[in-house]
């Protein structure tokens, strides 16, 4: 690759994985730097007036706007809520901005609005600022939303990723790679007996059920672009451990590995957009998941491996007993031939 | 029950499997003492590299089995000069490339077609083949090109792509066809005799289209034993039973394991449709000069559904200074990607040298997803 070719943007620039960390690391930083963004979280902490608040903003392109289990406007409200949640915080306000292309049906549009306000009323949840831009797009399919969200973080928050501990115990909420699979078998149009459903989800109820056990928890994440190993091994690095996930306890639906057997995709890269990824101290594991499974979208919560001493390393004991390492996504995923 | 460390039920399934496992492992041991040194095994298809190192089971058998990979991954046997043609193709006004995924990112001599769609290139990548008569259909003033990349398994998908082009009468709609056949390559690779293989894991979906009939050379006049099997873990593993059992009796055998899916002659339906579109002829792989008859080219009637005589002026940029690679040595089996001085070392996912580092059924990032050693 010669030094020109790098500088263009390649869409492999947006999917979470490698190249997105380069971007952030070479071009955004350099430029942005400071105390608050370094802690690279889902969402910023700001002390503010006696409070902590967290601050998140992620913006959603998705194609085919509506997917089995959901559509961009719930996964826009969805998404920004999660990373407050993961931040140990509660969402008290909501902003939406919409880059939308000349030639979309209002009706579409209204439909997704319609998507967004249920999901934010259901979470009693105000969208108290909001955009509008349009542009020409040669597709009416083509739009863009933003949401940015602020929460103020529990007192008993003190999520870090450094507070890792080797034989702290990774739970996760439930299956893995459903959104990603929905999203990749109704874009490529997969003839299926049965489609994924994207698992596309608020996960404000972990507060509600695990605030007593914030102190135990060390950290938490939303698996979504890169899927379960992008987000471990983030986790690894910045927490300098390693992580041992165990194969046999990690829950791929049949629907899911079905489309990851089609396309030649790891489901471990593939995208959850409902589940919540924690590590936590160990001896508190049980509760915790006792916990969790009291809220039908924890019901599946489980144990899936644990942090060891080490340099950043994410490691999966097959169903065989073989080890094989997980490294971050390097290039979104593609389908094969054959 | 047995359960794993964290009190999750093992399935009998894995249990059955690592029975088969302990079976294998005892199979090769018994003939490592004997012969002195590790069974030399060729996987001939990419799907079973990635099996094999994902389920963990080549990581578990690396003391008695070596295993290679062969000229199985569609993407890495593609020549240079197709790349080339292919990207510059890419380049042409109103020309919509349709192309599988894994393709995007294979380094040519100077780009590929991810870079170039990025600087504005048509490249719609596609699941079927058939979503390029729905373009064409659609994109009247644009030109559609097919690039026919892949082995007896994508050639009936191609084929039927053509046939409906031909049933629409679309006439922007052509074909750059690269496809190739597996037998003849296996048998200029087994002819070259550099390198000593105990046996072969035959391509199961190969296998489907052609019947295992059609490998019986390889036994028959090579005297070595091979195996038709899946891709599950137990499928690998009675693949790696069969294959080592008929070692230790010297039995120069095929055998088909997968039997249930794979037949003795193969899918009819599927080799009449490739045939009436399709001829043999040579082609060039990477790793192997030109392999005669390994090739399958559009009919000399269908001429004008080929884009290389379609777009006849296109600017082919002179093959680049090769880089060193060793893709060519990894996919005959006589390197493995451990070998290779790129690997890891410049040569990523990110940064592919060659094209077994991209395809996701490439033995470069097979090995490095799934057996990198840290």
């Amino acid at each position: 690759m010669n030094e020109q070719e790098k500088d263009v943007i390649l869409l492999s620039h947006g999917d979470g994985g490698l190249l997105t960390h380069q971007l952030i690391q070479g071009t955004f930083f350099p430029g942005f730097k400071n105390e608050w963004l370094e802690e690279e979280g889902d969402s910023a902490v700001l002390n503010f007036c006696h409070e902590r608040l967290a601050f998140s903003t992620d913006s959603f392109v998705v194609s085919p706007l509506f997917f089995p289990g959901g559509d961009i406007g719930k996964l826009a409200i969805c998404g920004t809520v999660n990373d407050l949640v993961v931040s140990g915080a509660r969402p008290l306000w909501l902003s939406a901005a919409f880059i939308i292309p000349e030639g979309m049906a209002i009706e579409r549009l209204s439909d997704v609005v319609r998507s967004m306000s249920e999901i934010a009323g259901d979470l009693k949840l105000p969208i108290v600022t909001g955009d509008t831009k349009v542009v020409s797009s040669n597709d009416p399919e083509n739009l863009f939303i933003n949401t940015t969200g602020i929460g103020v973080i529990y007192p008993e928050t003190n999520f870090n990723v450094k507070n890792v501990e080797p034989s702290d115990i990774v739970i996760i909420t439930g299956s893995i790679g459903d959104h990603g699979a929905a999203i990749l078998a109704a874009r490529l149009g997969l003839e299926l007996e049965e489609s994924p459903q994207s698992d596309c989800a608020p996960l404000d109820f972990i507060s509600t059920l695990l605030r007593p056990y914030f102190p135990y928890i060390k950290v938490m994440r939303d698996p979504t672009r890169g899927g379960l190993a992008t987000t471990l091994k983030e986790l690894a690095i910045s927490g300098d451990v390693d992580f041992w996930l165990e194969e046999n306890s990690i829950n791929v639906k049949p629907k899911v590995k079905a489309v990851s057997d089609i396309l030649g995709i790891d489901p471990y890269y593939l995208a959850s957009e409902g589940r919540a990824l924690l590590v936590v101290k160990n001896g508190k594991e049980e509760e915790i998941i006792k916990e969790l499974k009291k809220h039908p979208l924890g019901k599946d919560a489980s144990i899936i491996g644990y942090a060891r001493a080490g340099k950043g390393n994410l490691f999966l004991r097959t169903k065989l007993g073989g080890t094989r390492p997980l490294q971050m996504l390097a290039g979104t995923p593609l389908p094969r031939i054959c | 029950m047995k359960q794993d460390s964290f009190g999750h039920p093992v399935e009998k399934y894995n249990l059955l499997a690592e029975h088969l496992l302990a079976k294998v492992l005892e199979l090769g041991q018994k003939i490592a003492e004997k012969k002195g040194k590790k069974t030399k095994i060729m996987e001939v298809c990419g799907t079973h590299t990635v099996a094999f190192s994902r389920s963990g089971i080549a990581q578990l058998l690396s003391d008695v089995l070596d295993l290679r990979s062969g000229p199985g991954c569609p993407v890495c046997v593609t020549h240079q000069q197709d790349l080339d043609y292919m990207i510059s193709l890419s380049r042409i006004k109103d020309v919509i490339i349709v192309t599988f995924g894994d393709l995007l990112r294979v380094p040519g001599s100077f780009t590929s077609l991810e870079k170039e769609k990025a600087k504005g290139a048509n490249v719609h990548i596609c699941y079927s083949p058939l979503e390029a008569i729905d373009l064409a259909a659609k994109n009247t003033q644009k030109e559609i090109v097919l690039l026919g990349i892949g082995f007896e398994t994508t050639a009936p998908t191609i084929a039927a792509a053509l046939s409906q082009a031909l049933e629409k009468g679309l006439q922007n709609f052509s074909i750059y066809s690269t496809l190739k056949l597996v037998p003849p390559a296996l048998e200029a690779l087994l002819q070259e005799k550099k390198f000593d293989l105990d046996g072969l894991v035959l391509p199961g979906h190969v296998s489907t289209v052609l019947g295992s009939d059609a490998f019986d050379f390889i036994a028959q006049e090579y005297a070595l034993p091979c195996v038709v099997t899946g891709f599950e873990p137990l499928d690998l593993l009675i693949g790696l039973y069969y294959l080592l059992t008929s070692l230790i009796e010297e039995k120069a055998e095929l055998t088909n394991t997968y039997t249930h899916i794979v037949k003795e002659k193969g899918n009819q339906a599927a080799k009449e449709i490739i045939n009436l579109y399709f001829e043999e002829g040579d082609t060039l792989w990477r790793g192997f000069a030109s392999i005669p008859g390994s090739g399958l080219k559009l009919r000399t009637k269908y001429n004008d559904f080929e884009a290389r005589y379609r777009f006849k002026k296109v600017e082919i940029p002179e093959t680049g200074v090769f880089s060193g690679c060793s893709c060519g040595d990894i996919i005959t089996g006589k390197l493995t990607p451990f070998d290779c001085v790129h690997f890891n070392n410049g040569c990523t996912p990110l940064t592919p040298v060659g094209p077994c580092m991209v395809s996701s059924e490439g033995a470069c990032s097979a090995y490095y997803q799934y057996r990198q050693q840290i």
